[in-house]
């Protein structure tokens, strides 16, 4: 896959994320740049260079899928509207689901 | 993007796969023996388990095979499709334990991968209102002759959808996902297969593209005779659960239906209550699992027609009593065979277990290959793959410790 620079726009500076083991077959690293005001924005920056990255995490009605998680600075939200700073740190990692 | 490039202990191209395709051969259906002394084409199994898939190639003998695989190791894979129409595109329907369901495409025989960009989705729904997801796409079709590129997917909680480019994008069908009528049909999330309810046994008429039949369970059997811009029941004939009434398309529950290729006003149906044969344009189905014996029964989910004789099928019957075992029936695995069109019915197990063995066979793992004799196969759900070359006379192991498996296909290359 060719290299996709993070940021689109050079005003908004890259945020760092940690990407879950099911999910670096994409990115192929554990952490990985992405730009975005929301989370929303960060996400469809992710699929932008990495493509299918958002729909294996984010169902088609923009909910986070049941067996992901998704922690701002360590606190969880489930709200891809959530507004973000550019000092954020953002886990995405994949729900303990037993079995 | 996920699977793009091959991983490591993924396959190499299998021995026999991939090769040009033989001439001579029309529509994947023309008899060996008729083609004189052209070479009998290789065969290809698709085996998808509920953690990767492989694939099996053999000559036309069926005498060796050799495996390739896993690919997608540890990815649920509910189906593995070879396109007929290209004989070299294969679609997989694949989903993990955590993230959300995808298909994706090889034209290489599993070589490389390519991930759908827009995978089978519902709708989003208006702000306010709570709309379906897709747990995982359970069944693909390819579809007409005349319309290469199209694919048809049939999903959990039920969905229809339709791709036009080879399986790359795919677009729902309002006409079923979103009608109310079809929605309450399709009963909750909750309702239905343990693991979800299928949309199942997308079935295209070899005569015409508009017209086909889907399986819903539950839901039941329906037909569209305008390429799925409407369905309507085809229900008449048969049963339900005792109790419940059949009229309300809400208690059918329809396993598998199969097209009978050299007669395709012929279908056959494995049900929840028992075994049925259509003739159109009869809408009326005819139980003729009445027939099996009686020890047996008519519960199972696999139903294979012949790809040349339409009086020809095999089914896998399995204990469908008190809670639903879902093994064979005392321990003794059998497939059941109707030469006569379910008139009589005979059971062929020599080679299989002769008892204590407790599987049995979804509704994708059982089918037949296109060569003369026909070849059966099917895969257990304790992970182990049956042929036979001799259309059920003789089985005999080909694979033991797969992961469950969820669906074989066959090809003829």
């Amino acid at each position: 896959m060719p290299w996709r620079r993070p940021c689109y726009n050079p005003r908004v500076l890259p945020m760092r994320i940690l990407i879950p083991t099911p999910l670096r077959s994409y990115t192929g690293a554990r952490e990985v740049e992405a730009c975005g005001q929301s989370l929303a924005e960060v996400l469809l920056d992710l699929d932008r260079r990495y493509p299918g990255f958002r729909f294996r995490m984010i169902d088609e009605q923009d909910k986070v899928r049941p067996h992901i998680r998704v922690f701002i600075n360590g606190e969880q939200t489930f709200d891809v509207q959530h507004v973000l700073q550019p000092s954020d740190a953002i886990h995405i990692v994949q729900a303990l689901s037993g079995g | 993007m996920a699977e793009k490039s091959r991983k490591p202990g993924a396959s190499r191209k299998a021995p026999g796969v991939g090769k040009k395709p033989n001439t001579g051969r029309a529509g994947g259906r023309a008899s060996a023996r008729s083609r004189g002394n052209a070479k009998t084409p290789d065969t290809l199994l698709l085996v998808a388990t509920r953690k990767g898939a492989w694939l099996y190639s053999s000559d036309g003998s069926r005498r060796q095979w050799k495996a390739a695989g896993p690919h997608f190791l540890g990815q649920i894979v509910n189906h593995l499709v070879l396109d007929p129409r290209d004989r070299r595109t294969i679609l997989a329907a694949t989903s993990t334990g955590h993230l959300g369901p995808t298909l994706h495409r090889s034209t290489n025989f599993g070589r490389s991968w390519q991930e759908a960009a827009r995978p089978p989705g519902f709708a989003k729904a208006p702000d306010g209102q709570t709309g379906r997801t897709v747990k995982h796409t359970f069944w693909l079709t390819p579809g007409h002759a005349s319309e290469p590129n199209v694919w048809y997917a049939g999903t959990s909680p039920q969905g229809l959808f339709r791709s036009e480019d080879g399986g790359n994008h795919w677009e729902p069908f309002g006409a079923i996902n979103d009608d109310q009528q079809y929605r309450s049909w399709m009963g909750r999330e909750q309702d239905g297969t343990p693991d979800g309810p299928k949309l199942h046994s997308i079935t295209i008429d070899p005569r015409d593209p508009k017209h086909m039949y889907i399986g819903m369970s539950g839901g039941g059997v329906h037909e569209s005779h305008d390429a799925g811009r409407s369905f309507a029941p085809l229900a008449k004939g048969l049963e339900v659960v005792e109790g419940f009434n059949p009229a309300d398309m809400t208690f059918h529950d329809p396993h598998c239906i199969r097209l009978c290729p050299g007669n395709p006003d012929r279908l056959y149906q494995q049900n929840h209550c028992g075994i049925y044969r259509i003739d159109r344009p009869s809408d009326e189905w005819v139980r003729i699992g009445r027939n099996m014996p009686g020890r047996i029964g008519d519960i199972g989910f696999p139903m294979v027609v012949h790809p040349r004789n339409d009086q020809v099928v095999w089914v896998f019957p399995m204990d469908g009593q008190s809670v639903w075992p879902r093994t064979s029936p005392d321990g003794k695995p059998a497939v059941y065979q109707t030469r006569n069109a379910g008139k009589t019915w005979q059971r062929k197990n020599t080679g299989l277990p002769d008892n204590q063995a407790w599987w049995t066979v979804k509704r994708q793992a059982m089918t037949a290959d296109a060569h003369d004799p026909v070849g059966l196969y099917f895969g257990t759900t304790s992970g182990d793959l049956w042929m036979s070359r001799d259309e059920g006379q003789n089985w005999r192991n080909i694979a033991r410790h797969l992961p469950e498996i969820y669906a074989v296909e066959t090809a003829l290359l």
